[in-house]
């Protein structure tokens, strides 16, 4: 088992495990996001069934270790690549090489960003309304967060640069995942790759029309 | 055709290297890029100058032993082919050209544009063999699928060059590897020790420095054999498996 954890392609499997995980909690949480759009009683109902139930109470602990294998894990990967292929070691002439995607050479760049954003989130929403409730204290109105939040036009901005990190992480992560894997060959590449635009495009309109909406005044 | 050539030059393996600039002209669209070198070299020679060393055998595009990183890409501005099968007439008259070595902690510069690739050597001896005994088979006794015998074929038309890992921003020796595994899991004769070579394998390659794998495809835009990030993925299946079943 170990000499698999530490193996190059083991590590890889680690972070597709915990990607492909994060990947369905990215889905399951634009649901509930989308929620805000049709009314304040709707997202207020969900909301107050996250705070209460039990599979909920379960999934948070499994959620934050998911993050933290998959950061870990990353951060180790990218660590030994840089040391196989130093800076000193680069060349004169950048690479010219064509069919690279910007994305898939930037992982890591886009998951840091991931992060600040995410740490920023957990200050406005969680540190709200979960740390509260768990301290026994009076959780903030989760729909007047909302909107308080998205009447800044500022904040919709950084809130939409933040989704477009993690459409570019997905865009490639998705397919790149199955690859790892070993669940891909020369007939389901491409299909793979066409199934990472469509959810990666899924996942950005999804979350980015929650400010635009807001911003327009198109909610109810 | 006049070019300029920018070249690395490096006395040493321990040596501090820089590029160096040297003006050709006269060439004909029709030398091939290592001719052009050789012209360059007696230049050098006849000015009493050390030539630049580059590694060539075959120049016909079937040995693995050429490489250079022209202009920012493995082997050249052309695809899928060697850079003894690069001609000048793919530049344009007046260019400067950049010529770098292969550039990877597994690759260490011998000498201006020679690199060690014994580090590929060491991955094969690993396993990225067929363990006979006794008399040779005849090979057309037991029958193969074509599509099977093609995929095989398709990943053992590898020559080993290291354009893969010279191009991979990890320095990455995983479509050489994946050839090599994936060319003898696909056969009957190479099947019996497919597990314990994707093991051995993939740990020698851990071990000597190569990166990992970010699935970027620049290995498979540089490959002169056109091997294909499939065979990535089966050598992904072939390594997993066998871990699994330990
Ligand atoms: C919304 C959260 C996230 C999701 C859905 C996600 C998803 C994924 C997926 C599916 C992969 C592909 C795995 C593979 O190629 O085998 C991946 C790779 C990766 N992720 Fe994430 N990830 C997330 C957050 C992060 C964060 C916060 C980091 C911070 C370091 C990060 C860093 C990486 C790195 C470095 C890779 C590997 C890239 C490579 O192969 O070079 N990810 N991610
Ligand atoms: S896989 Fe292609 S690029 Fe890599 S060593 Fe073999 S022939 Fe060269
Ligand atoms: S010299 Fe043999 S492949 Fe180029």
């Amino acid at each position: 088992m170990t000499s698999l954890l530490f193996s190059s392609i083991g590590k890889k499997l680690i972070i597709s495990l915990s990607g492909l995980f994060l990947l369905i909690f990215l889905a399951l949480h634009l649901l509930l996001n989308l929620t805000a759009l049709i009314g304040p009683d709707h997202y207020e109902n969900v909301c107050s069934f996250m705070d209460t139930n039990p599979l909920v109470k379960v999934m948070v602990p499994v959620l934050a270790l998911g993050f933290i294998i998959h950061i870990l894990f990353a951060s180790y990967f990218e660590f030994k690549n840089w040391a196989a292929r130093p800076r000193a070691m680069s060349y004169a002439v950048p690479t010219t090489t064509k069919g690279v995607s910007w994305a898939s050479k930037n992982m890591f760049v886009l998951g840091v960003i991931v992060i600040g954003f995410l740490l920023m989130h957990f200050c406005h929403f969680w540190a709200k309304m979960q740390l509260q409730g768990f301290l026994g204290r009076e959780e903030a109105n989760a729909y007047e967060l909302v909107v308080n939040l998205f009447s800044k036009w500022y904040y919709c901005v950084i809130y939409i640069v933040w989704i477009c990190a993690i459409y570019f992480h997905v865009l490639h992560g998705f397919w790149s995942a199955f690859q790892s894997i070993g669940l891909s060959n020369a007939n389901w590449l491409p299909r793979l790759q066409l199934f990472a635009k469509i959810y990666a495009a899924v996942i950005f309109i999804g979350y980015v029309s929650i400010p635009v909406c807001f911003l327009l005044g198109w909610h109810k | 055709m006049k070019f300029t050539l920018k070249v690395w030059r490096q006395k040493n393996a321990k040596a501090k290297g820089r590029f160096e600039t040297y003006k050709i002209d006269g060439i004909s669209p029709d030398t091939s890029f290592l001719e052009m070198l050789d012209i360059l070299n007696n230049n050098l020679i006849v000015e009493g100058k050390e030539p630049v060393a580059f590694d060539h055998d075959c120049r016909e595009g079937i040995c693995g032993m050429c490489s250079l990183y022209i202009n920012g890409r493995a082997h050249g501005p052309d695809d899928e082919i060697t850079t003894c099968q690069l001609h000048m007439r793919k530049f344009k008259d007046g260019d400067t050209i950049t010529i770098e070595p292969w550039r990877s902690a597994a690759f260490p510069v011998v000498k201006d544009l020679v690199v060690n690739r014994n580090a590929f050597d060491q991955i094969l001896q690993a396993g990225g063999f067929i363990s006979v005994g006794g008399v040779v088979p005849d090979a057309n006794t037991i029958p193969i699928p074509k599509k099977d015998a093609d995929e095989s074929m398709d990943a053992a038309s590898c020559i080993g060059c290291g354009a893969c890992v010279a191009t991979c921003k990890n320095g990455s020796a995983m479509l050489f590897v994946a050839a090599r595994v994936s060319s003898l899991a696909k056969l009957p004769q190479g099947r019996a020790e497919a597990a314990r070579r994707a093991q051995a394998m993939v740990a020698k390659m851990d071990e000597l420095g190569f990166g990992a794998c970010s699935n970027t495809q620049a290995c498979e835009a540089e490959c002169p054999k056109g091997v294909t990030i499939a065979h990535i993925a089966r050598l992904n299946r072939e390594f997993l498996f066998a871990k699994l079943e330990n």
